[in-house]
């Protein structure tokens, strides 16, 4: 499903990404833990082209861009729809409902009918739970709502792949478990997803492949169970160390 | 001012005159406000909002060229006197054989000068957006032009009212500068009939209320356009 070959980013001096080499199967989770700083939202940001890598390959379903050419708006936003993006901060549209929040990639961009985008954001704002949600303002609604309104937002031009940037670190603790929950969902529908997240208890019931990143490259990779119990690599059991 | 204040109370025969003055001018002056002020307002507000835009875009946009016209732009007009401006379409122009009469002149001057002060107000606006608008915009597949229209500008619209309100409610003002390019409004009428009556505090003064009370309706406005766009935020 996504195929990353070679890639590098740098912010001026500064190199993000080094040489990042990453296979994700349709239907995998993948979930993406390491130190701030490490690199791991800027690898995820480049999948969806937020950040643009200075060179590599990527490769999402049938499409391919190598970025050591110059890469058109065109392609890039044909690239870009494949994905689906979760952010830490939500980032929804505060000026639009709800359910005109979910709408408005479906409507604006793929240009469906208003009743049908309207009807099928319905359904996936009661998937998440928010059924009783739907004209509702994103000011009013909780975090973890807002969070949930979001990733309805993201399933809704009817991508392949989501991609989740921290979607928990902003939320008060007792709402964390009802978006892992519509998370842990999706999951098992099959839907191929990478998560930065540093919820170490999703990981190990939910991954299929846990990668630990440090000073932008993939230091350590593996099943939950290798990479939370069995690895000897020493900065991974470090980092894990500190953070329980 | 002592005589006035005392006929104005005291001498029956001066307040019926004051009065007669005051209601015989009322009509000439709300009139020059209808078919002259208010209209020159709103046509070189609104063409005035669009230069604006594009020159908010042209100063937010990635090309030097564009950037730099903008700046150029906006310096110029903000760097110079509105009327020294009106004076130069109006009596300056013609002697290289550009004339042009005084409304279309007033519209001109007024139009640049909204522009260029708006621009600012708008491009502020558009920064004021938080980068994560732009995007959660893009990454739903959105194209630049998508994004400003769904995005970005219905959001900076609610941030740009009350300094676009400011500015609106300066140029009703402005506009009696445009009497001095020998355009006939309000104010050029207040001149006119003073000049015939010599009653030049009673008209002059007539003429600020008149201003003042638009000014006061044009500010309810503002409010209620507020509340509208509050909806959306806590």
């Amino acid at each position: 499903m996504i195929k990353v070959s070679r890639m590098n980013k740098h912010f001026g001096d500064l190199h993000v990404l080094k040489d990042i080499d990453l296979e994700v199967k349709k239907g995998e989770v993948i979930v993406v833990i390491g130190p701030s700083g490490s690199g791991k939202t800027t690898l995820l940001r480049t999948l969806n082209i937020l950040e643009q890598p200075d060179s590599g390959i990527i490769n999402i379903g049938e499409q391919s861009i190598d970025f050591s050419q110059p890469v058109s708006k065109k392609e890039k936003l044909k690239f870009r729809q494949q994905t689906g993006m979760v952010f830490q901060n939500h980032n929804l549209f505060p000026h639009l409902t709800a359910i005109e929040n979910v709408m408005e990639g479906p409507v604006t961009v793929q240009k469906v009918s208003k009743d049908e985008a309207r009807k099928k954001a319905s359904d996936l704002l009661t998937k998440v739970g928010l059924g009783q949600k739907l004209d509702v303002y994103p000011h009013q609604l909780s975090g973890g709502q807002q969070q949930r309104v979001g990733i309805a937002r993201a399933l809704a031009t009817g991508v392949e792949v989501i991609l989740f940037d921290e979607p928990t670190s902003a939320l008060d603790p007792e709402l964390v478990a009802d978006v892992l929950d519509v998370m842990k969902e999706l999951a098992k529908e099959g839907m191929t997803m990478v998560v930065v997240t540093h919820e170490m208890g999703f990981a190990q019931e939910v991954a299929d492949q846990v990668l630990f990143m440090d000073e932008g490259k993939i230091v350590n990779q593996g099943s939950p169970d290798y990479i939370f119990n069995q690895t000897d690599e020493s900065r991974t059991r470090q980092f894990l160390k500190r953070i329980q | 001012m002592k005589m006035y204040l005392s006929n104005i109370f005291t001498n029956s025969e001066m307040q019926e005159k004051y009065i007669d003055i005051f209601t015989s001018s009322f009509l000439p002056l709300v009139k020059g406000a209808l078919y002259n002020t208010l209209p020159l307002t709103f046509i070189a507000f609104g063409i005035g909002l669009v230069l604006a835009v594009i020159t908010a875009l042209m100063r937010l946009s990635g090309s030097k060229i564009l950037r730099g016209m903008a700046r150029v732009y906006v310096s110029l007009i903000r760097g110079t006197p509105l009327l020294v401006q009106l004076f130069i379409i109006f009596f300056g122009l013609p002697s290289v054989g550009v004339t042009i009469n005084p409304l279309i002149s007033a519209v001109i001057g007024f139009s640049l000068n909204m522009g260029a002060y708006n621009s600012e107000v708008i491009r502020a606006a558009i920064l004021s957006i938080p980068k994560g608008q732009w995007e959660a915009a893009e990454s739903i597949g959105m194209s630049h032009t998508q994004m400003l229209r769904r995005i970005i500008f219905p959001q900076a619209t609610r941030v740009s009212i009350p300094p676009l309100s400011n500015s609106f409610i300066g140029l009703v003002k402005d506009t009696s500068l445009a009497s001095l390019i020998t355009y006939s409004e309000m104010f050029r009428k207040a001149q006119e009939i003073a000049s015939q009556n010599y009653e030049f505090l009673l008209v002059y003064s007539e003429a600020a209320l008149i201003y003042w009370i638009i000014c006061v309706a044009l500010t309810f406005v503002q409010d209620r356009v507020e509340n509208r766009l509050e909806r959306y935020v806590s």
